[in-house]
């Protein structure tokens, strides 16, 4: 059955006009249809349009898949039927007081009034601070307790807010709500002078500044005709795989500290730190911000930097592949890492996890692979064997992923690139048009749309970090898991809380 | 057991000498800009209306290294005649408004003060809170654990329970949904309460500037002791920072 969706691909540019718009019932009949036979969520977002409010789904199967539909006040909730959808709708709910009915968890995402004066879906008052008023999950009975973790968490790490449900050690059900690291991104952009785009979009997630700043300048890039030239590319390239080797790198350490395995957990945070280097070298910044610039990359490289990076990797990567040796080596890791924290292959499905997390339990989607950009279609990126779903699957693949990467970057080094700096000029951009764009950074698929009014002026930009889709999958993991297994776990998704609270 | 052996003999001693000798950062760190106080008048209020983060005062010739976030985009512009960066990750300031600057700052050392030297020279318990920041300052505060920098064996930890802690450091430009939080932990400590800024959102929205979610610097909320700039500081900067404003020890 035809669903009315238009098939477009990542960094195209679409007239306004272009985009199918449906009656709201075919957008959603459509979308349950795509994601029933195996399709998943990309975007799913509502934006203002003169007196009314648009809804526009990107959707995904082997293709990209767009349609848009004018947002009823009160609709029919999708995630009623469809797992994936229930974050996006109340996404939907906080930001313009939208009521999807019928939505089996209907609390919001980050705690903040919505945009269009509309009641509050959730009846908070935002004078009063956060929590405000909504009641988490609760498990009924004598024997169970609750307990809760953060916004404060005993470590230097980011802000949320855990509850578990417990029977002695056992772990019935956790709920994790966010929202403490809400900078209100999203709703800056479209009134922000354009050069401030940039480093700000740097801000979204700073461990996944390169994926990030990427999709903003392919999103402008295709807006502006101002394209990267190859050499761009293949650093950008080479910078977003020196993001995840360092993400990837600096989490097998903390995993195999979680585990009581300290020696790896060294060496990997020194490790980490020589990746952090080589980005520091080529752009100034050991988060490679400053170096995605649109139309380009903010680096004049030249061929002594590729020696350097070259020598450098040369030397550190025999230490890397002996400390990963190490630890999957070790049965103490072993006996902790297999079996802890299963999330099956039916439920990374219908949760819609992505990146090395989705992976792990048997989901091969990588976007490298399957909507490539900069250089990847030129690189061949294998699909991973792993189904197992646990702790140590997830592990698995950070460290197949980093001599994956490792390989990468070699082989991008023989390239004799050389690179010019750009300025980065984000003004220009073509009027009432639309796009969407995808990257695999280390956590998995980051995606953001940008559409521009009459005037050629940002009317709505929309961030996804993959921690959006995959903060349930670490939910899902600590099911009938010992709470002692949380730090584990939760290390081995490593997702983002500013990320998903934008 | 092997294993453990070989790869402990692999990765070998890898401390920096830092404090004792001095640690040099690769060509393109922008670290401590330099003004040319000489440069033309026209170049110095092109860069000036240029700046995305509004860091560059054309009348004074300064530069608010609180707003500043290194993206290069004056040096860039004036072709090294107005704005140049240097290697320095000597960043710290006891001061708000000694961040802002022509290219020196003064001696950390000699505007700590000596109260808290006294007090936490030999023992230096941190409590850091992330309060909306994007998880790079965060991160390159947790890397002063990491071998290379060692900060232990200076004395200095970060602990779990602000009960605990003599200093709070804060990164992120403080939510609203994170105000709370911050403020009870700060209670929550014992005198005297030393507060660490990290990171330019911290000190002064940075690149959330503007913002009607977050607050208009921490000092809005709370007496700050020491300010550490960046987009994020890097390690070293934090680390000059803290040696220089609560230890007795000599940095090269």
């Amino acid at each position: 059955m035809a669903t009315g969706y238009l098939s477009v691909t990542s960094g195209e540019r679409l007239d306004r006009g272009a985009i199918p718009r449906l009656d709201f019932e075919e957008l959603r009949a459509g979308a349950l249809q795509i994601v029933g036979e195996g399709g998943k969520v990309v975007q799913f977002f509502v934006f203002e349009e003169g007196d009314h409010l648009e809804l526009i789904a990107v959707l995904r199967t082997d293709k990209l898949l767009v349609a848009s539909a004018e947002a009823p006040a009160r609709f029919t909730s999708l995630s009623a039927d469809c797992e994936v959808f229930q974050l996006f709708e109340r996404e939907i709910a906080e930001q313009y007081g939208l009521v999807p009915e019928g939505h089996p968890w209907l609390k919001m995402v980050r705690y903040h009034p919505n945009s269009t004066g509309l009641p509050d879906v959730f009846g908070n008052d935002y004078a009063e601070d956060i929590p405000g008023r909504y009641d988490y999950y609760s498990v009924g009975g004598e024997e169970i307790h609750e307990v809760a973790v953060g916004p404060v968490h005993a470590g230097v790490i980011e802000p949320g807010h855990f509850r578990f449900n417990c029977i002695g050690e056992r772990v019935l059900h956790l709920e994790i709500h966010l929202g403490y690291q809400h900078r209100g991104i999203e709703a800056m952009i479209p009134g922000l002078p354009p050069a401030r785009l940039v480093s700000l979009v740097e801000g979204i997630a700073g461990d996944t500044a390169v994926g990030h700043s990427l999709c903003f300048s392919q999103a402008v890039e295709a807006l502006t005709g101002r394209q990267p030239d190859r050499p761009s590319r293949i650093l950008r390239t080479i910078g977003l795989e020196l993001e995840r080797l360092a993400n990837h790198t600096g989490d097998l350490g903390a995993l195999s500290g979680d585990v009581a395995f300290l020696p790896p957990a060294n060496y990997c945070g020194r490790m980490r730190g020589d990746f952090l280097n080589m980005s520091l070298w080529l752009c100034g910044s050991r988060f490679g911000k400053g170096l995605v610039r649109p139309g380009g990359v903010g680096t004049a490289l030249v061929d002594e930097d590729r020696a350097t990076i070259k020598a450098r990797l040369a030397a550190l990567r025999p230490q890397v592949e002996h400390v990963i040796d190490l630890i999957f080596n070790a049965p103490s890791v072993q006996a902790r890492f297999e079996g802890c924290g299963v999330v099956s292959r039916e439920d990374a499905d219908h949760l819609g996890l992505v990146g090395p997390a989705g992976r792990a339990s048997g989901l091969p989607y990588d976007v490298r692979r399957c909507f490539p950009t900069e250089h990847y279609p030129e690189l061949s990126i294998p699909e991973h064997p792993m189904t197992s779903g646990d702790v140590f699957a997830r592990s698995r693949i950070r460290a197949d992923e980093i001599i994956q990467s490792m390989d990468i970057v070699e082989t991008l080094l023989e390239e004799p690139v050389r690179t010019e700096a750009v300025d980065g000029e984000v003004g220009g951009l073509t009027p009432s048009s639309f796009v969407v764009t995808l990257n695999e950074a280390w956590r998995g698929e980051v995606s953001h749309c940008l559409l521009t009014d009459r005037e050629g002026r940002i009317q709505r930009y929309k961030i996804k970090d993959p921690s959006f889709h995959n903060w349930n999958g670490l939910a899902m993991a600590l099911r009938d898991t010992g709470i002692s297994d949380f730090p584990l776990n939760n290390k081995s998704f490593n997702l983002s809380y500013c990320g998903c609270d934008l | 057991m092997y294993n453990v052996m070989k790869n402990r003999f692999e990765q070998g001693c890898r401390t920096s000498p830092y404090p004792d000798a001095r640690v040099e950062l690769p060509p393109r760190y922008r670290g401590l800009p330099r003004l040319d106080g000489e440069a033309a008048r026209e170049l110095v209020e092109r860069c000036a209306a240029a700046c995305p983060q509004d860091a560059l005062d054309a009348a004074g010739r300064t530069i608010d290294l609180g707003r500043c976030v290194a993206c290069g985009h004056c040096e860039h512009l004036s072709g090294g005649e107005y704005v140049v960066f240097s290697q320095r990750f000597e960043l710290g300031t006891a001061e708000r408004q000694h961040l802002v600057t022509d290219g020196s700052l003064p001696d950390l050392t000699a505007h700590s003060k000596q109260h808290l030297k006294k007090l936490f020279g030999r023992s230096l318990q941190l409590r850091q809170v992330s309060a909306a920041g994007c998880n790079a300052c965060e991160a390159d505060l947790n890397v002063l654990a990491t071998p290379f920098f060692d900060l232990a064996r200076f004395g200095i930890n970060f602990v779990a329970s602000p009960r605990h802690a003599d200093a709070v450091v804060v990164t992120g430009p403080v939510s609203r949904n994170m105000k709370a939080a911050l403020l009870a932990t700060y209670e929550a400590m014992p005198a005297p309460k030393v507060v660490i800024a990290v990171g330019n959102c911290t000190i002064s929205g940075g690149i959330f500037r503007g913002s009607p979610e977050i607050a208009d610097g921490l000092e809005s909320l709370l007496p700050v002791d020491l300010f550490i700039p960046g987009c994020p500081p890097h390690p070293m900067t934090n680390l000059h920072a803290l040696l220089s404003y609560f230890k007795k020890v000599r940095v090269a």
